[in-house]
C-alpha cells in the first residue's frame, strides 16, 4: 500500500507577538516588523501526514502558496521529513482572499500533483477563517473530515477517522480521496538535525539566482538548476500558468471581498479606577458593585 | 439596478431538535439588516423530525423557514447539508446568509460559499447596512453588508464587503450578537423542501458519536470569575471557586490555565474558547492578552487583579487592584460575606 498525501501549508505573521512597532500608523500591520513562522496547524497536518506515511507508506508533498520567502516554510518542511515541496508563487496571486486561494490551490492540486489525501491545518493565525480547507475540498469535488484529531484507520478504499465536534468527538467513515482538515492535537517532531544539515542548502530558482550576481548567464543557471535538482535540493516553482489557472480567478481579481477599511485597535486607556488591594479598599469596591446592582 | 433584492437568511442549527442560541442571536440581528433593507428574516432548518422546532424561529422573529427533512440530514454530515443549502440559495438568492461559527457552521459555510461563487467572512462582529465606494476600480455599491471584524489576532479591526452577487455570506461566533426578545404570539408560514441527496454525497458516514454535556454554559452567565495562569496550580483554582459560589458566578479561565489541565476548556473564553458579555468579569491572575480580551472585552464591568502593574488586562479594566490574588480573594470574599 502506498498513498500520495498532499499538504497545504502557509507561512503566517507571528500574530501572537505583535507589538507597537508592528502597526503603522495608518492603522495597517506592518508584515514585515512581524517574524514570520510556520502556522501552527499546519505543523499539525504535516506531523500526521508524517506519522501516516510511517504506518502506512507514500510520499508526503508539502505546497505552499505565498510570496518567494515562503519558500522557508517549505524548508522546514524538509527538515521534519517531508519528501516533496512546492511554493506557488506569483505576482498575480496577490490580494487574493478565501475563494481565490482555494482556487488556485486546486488548480496546483489537479494539475500538477497526484493524491490520496490533501491535509490542511484547520486555519490559519493571521485570518483564522478555516475556510481554505473546506473550499478547496468543494472546488475539487472531495468529502472532507474536518477536525481530525486522530486517524484510526486507512486502506485503499476509505478512512476511518476521530474528529472534534462540539463538546465531544465523532467517529466516521469515508472514501478517497478527500480533504482533512487537523487541529492541535499530535505534537509535531521537531526538525532532524540531519535532514536540517541537507535541506538548509534547498533553493528555488529565483533564490538561486540572487544567491550569485554571477548566475546572469541563463546556461550556468541551468547547470546550476541540474545539480540542486540532482542533490534533491531544488524547490520547484509554480506559476499561475503552470498551475493553469484562470487569470480571471486568481488574486484581487478573484477575490469576490474587498476590504473596505482597516482601524487600529486602540485599548481605552485610563479610564480605569484604581482600587488598593487593602481591606478597606476591597471593601470599598464590593459595595460598589452592590450598590450599582452590579452584585447582588 | 432594478430587480428586488433577496432576503436575509440564518442556517438555523439545531442538535436533537434544539435551536442553537447562535442561531436565534443571528435571527435578532438578521431582522435588524431586513428592517433597513425592507426585505424579510428567513431561516433554513435542515435535519429529520424537527418541524416542531421551526416554532422559537417564528418567536424570534423569522416570517418564514424553509424546511428541509430526511434521514440523509441527521445525523450532521457537511456534504448532504451543504447541498441542500446550496440548492435552495441557488433558487430563491437570498441577499444575506448568515451561519453561526461554530464547529459544524464553519465546515459547512465555506462549502457553500465556494459552490455559489460568494464572498465569506468569518467571524464577525458586528454587521451593517451601508453604501460602498470601491475607489480602486471605480465601482459603486449600495445597500451593501459592512461585514466587521478583527484581524490579526485582534490587532486591527478591519470592513469587508462582499462585492460579487448575491448572497453576502458571513460566519458570527455565538454570544457576539445580542439575543433579542421573544414574542410567543409571533407566526410564521413553513415552506417544505423536497430533500434529494445524490449518492456520490452520501458517502460519509458517521460510526460513533460521543458528545457530552457543557460542564459550564458561560454565553448566558451574567457574573464571571476567571482565572488564568497567575493561579498557580488546579488546587488553587479553589480560591476562585470558592469566590464565584460566594457571588453567585460561574468560572471562567484563560487558555493557558486550560493547557496547564487546571480547568476543562468548556471554561475557557477568548478567540478560541467563549465569547461572553456578562455584567461583570472578575479576572484573576490573567494577563489579558489579545486571544483572551477578544472574548471578554465586551462584559459590563470588569475588575483585573494581577499583580503585575503593567499587565495588559487593565487597559480593558474598569477596576483594577494590583495585588495577589491569593490576598486579594479572600479578602473580596470576606467584604461581601460582610455586606450591608
Ligand atoms: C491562536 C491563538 C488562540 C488563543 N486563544 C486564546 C483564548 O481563547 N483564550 C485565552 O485566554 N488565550 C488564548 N490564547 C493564548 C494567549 O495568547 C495567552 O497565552 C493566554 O491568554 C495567557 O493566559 P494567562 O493570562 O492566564 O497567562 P499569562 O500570560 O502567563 O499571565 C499570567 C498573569 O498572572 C499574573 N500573576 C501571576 N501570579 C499572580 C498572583 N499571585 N496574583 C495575581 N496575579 C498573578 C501575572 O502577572 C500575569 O499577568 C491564544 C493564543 C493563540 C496563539
Amino acid at each position: 500500500m502506498s498513498f500520495n498525501y498532499l499538504v497545504f501549508v502557509k507561512q503566517v505573521p507571528d500574530t501572537k507577538n505583535v507589538t507597537g512597532q508592528a502597526m503603522k500608523p495608518d492603522g495597517t500591520v506592518n508584515r514585515a516588523a512581524l517574524p514570520a513562522i510556520f502556522n501552527p496547524e499546519d505543523l499539525n497536518a504535516l506531523e500526521l501526514a508524517i506519522q501516516l506515511k510511517e504506518r502506512f507508506g507514500g510520499e508526503v508533498t508539502v505546497a505552499t502558496m505565498g510570496p518567494p520567502a515562503a519558500a522557508e516554510v517549505l524548508r522546514q518542511a524538509l527538515y521534519r521529513g517531508a519528501d516533496k515541496v512546492a511554493l506557488i508563487t506569483d505576482r498575480a496571486f496577490a490580494g487574493a482572499d478565501t475563494l481565490a486561494t482555494s482556487y488556485t490551490l486546486s488548480c496546483f492540486a489537479k494539475n500538477t500533483t497526484k493524491f490520496d489525501l490533501i491535509l490542511c491545518g484547520r486555519q490559519a493565525i493571521d485570518g483564522d477563517t478555516a475556510q481554505v480547507g473546506p473550499q478547496l475540498a468543494e472546488k475539487l469535488d472531495l468529502p472532507q473530515i474536518c477536525y481530525v484529531e486522530e486517524v484510526l484507520a486507512l486502506d485503499k478504499k476509505k478512512i476511518r477517522a476521530r474528529r472534534a465536534i462540539d463538546g465531544g468527538f465523532e467517529t466516521v467513515e469515508c472514501p478517497l480521496p478527500l480533504m482533512l482538515s487537523v487541529i492541535d492535537s499530535n505534537e509535531p517532531r521537531p526538525p532532524s538535525v540531519k535532514r536540517m544539515m541537507k535541506y538548509k542548502k534547498a533553493k528555488t530558482r529565483a533564490e538561486l539566482a540572487a544567491k550569485r550576481s554571477s548566475y546572469t548567464d541563463a546556461e550556468e543557471l541551468a547547470r546550476q538548476e541540474q545539480e540542486y535538482r540532482a542533490k534533491g535540493l531544488w524547490i520547484e516553482e509554480f506559476s499561475a500558468a503552470d498551475a493553469k489557472a484562470d487569470p480571471e480567478r486568481i488574486g484581487l481579481k478573484g477575490s469576490p471581498t474587498k476590504v473596505k477599511n482597516i482601524e487600529s485597535v486602540v485599548l481605552k486607556a485610563s479610564e480605569m479606577k484604581k482600587v488598593e488591594a487593602s481591606e478597606a479598599g476591597i471593601r470599598s469596591l464590593v459595595g460598589e458593585l452592590i450598590k450599582e446592582h452590579i452584585l447582588g | 439596478m432594478t430587480s428586488k433584492i433577496g432576503n436575509v437568511w440564518v442556517f438555523a442549527e439545531q442538535e436533537g431538535g434544539k435551536i442553537a442560541s447562535v442561531s436565534l442571536e443571528l435571527v435578532s440581528k438578521g431582522r435588524e439588516l431586513a428592517a433597513t433593507l425592507g426585505v424579510k428574516t428567513e431561516a433554513v432548518l435542515l435535519g429529520n423530525n424537527i418541524e416542531k422546532s421551526t416554532a422559537t424561529l417564528f418567536h424570534y422573529g423569522c416570517s418564514k423557514v424553509y424546511l428541509a427533512e430526511s434521514p440523509d440530514l441527521e445525523p450532521f454530515t457537511v456534504l448532504p447539508f451543504a447541498d441542500t443549502i446550496i440548492k435552495l440559495a441557488k433558487q430563491h438568492r437570498p441577499n444575506i446568509l448568515l451561519f453561526g461559527a461554530t464547529p459544524k457552521g464553519r465546515e459547512l459555510a465555506p462549502r457553500v460559499a465556494s459552490a455559489l461563487l460568494a464572498g465569506l467572512t468569518a467571524d464577525c462582529t458586528n454587521l451593517r447596512i451601508d453604501d460602498f465606494d470601491d475607489k480602486i476600480n471605480g465601482k459603486s455599491y449600495k445597500n451593501k453588508l459592512m461585514q466587521i471584524r478583527p484581524a490579526f489576532g485582534g490587532n486591527i479591526i478591519a470592513t469587508i464587503v462582499n462585492t460579487w452577487e448575491d448572497p453576502q455570506m458571513v460566519t458570527v461566533r455565538p454570544g457576539v450578537m445580542r439575543l433579542g426578545e421573544p414574542d410567543a404570539s409571533r407566526k410564521g408560514e413553513i415552506e417544505k423542501v423536497k430533500v434529494e441527496i445524490p449518492a456520490h454525497l452520501k458517502v460519509l458516514k458517521v460510526l460513533d458519536k460521543v458528545q457530552k454535556e457543557k460542564s459550564v454554559d458561560l454565553l448566558s452567565s451574567q457574573i464571571v470569575v476567571a482565572g488564568g495562569y497567575g493561579v498557580g496550580s488546579k488546587e488553587n483554582f479553589r480560591l476562585v471557586y470558592d469566590l464565584a459560589r460566594t457571588i453567585g458566578a460561574d468560572v471562567g479561565a484563560s487558555r493557558a490555565a486550560v493547557d496547564a489541565g487546571w480547568i476543562d476548556h468548556d471554561h475557557q473564553v477568548g478567540q478560541t474558547g467563549v465569547t461572553v458579555r456578562p455584567k461583570l468579569y472578575i479576572a484573576c491572575g490573567i494577563s489579558g492578552s489579545i486571544q483572551h480580551r477578544a472574548g471578554m472585552a465586551e462584559s459590563g464591568i470588569i475588575v483585573a487583579v494581577n499583580s503585575d502593574p503593567g499587565a495588559p488586562i487593565f487597559s480593558v479594566a474598569h477596576y483594577g487592584i494590583v495585588g495577589d490574588l491569593n490576598d486579594v480573594i479572600p479578602k473580596m470574599i470576606k467584604a461581601y460575606k460582610t455586606k450591608g
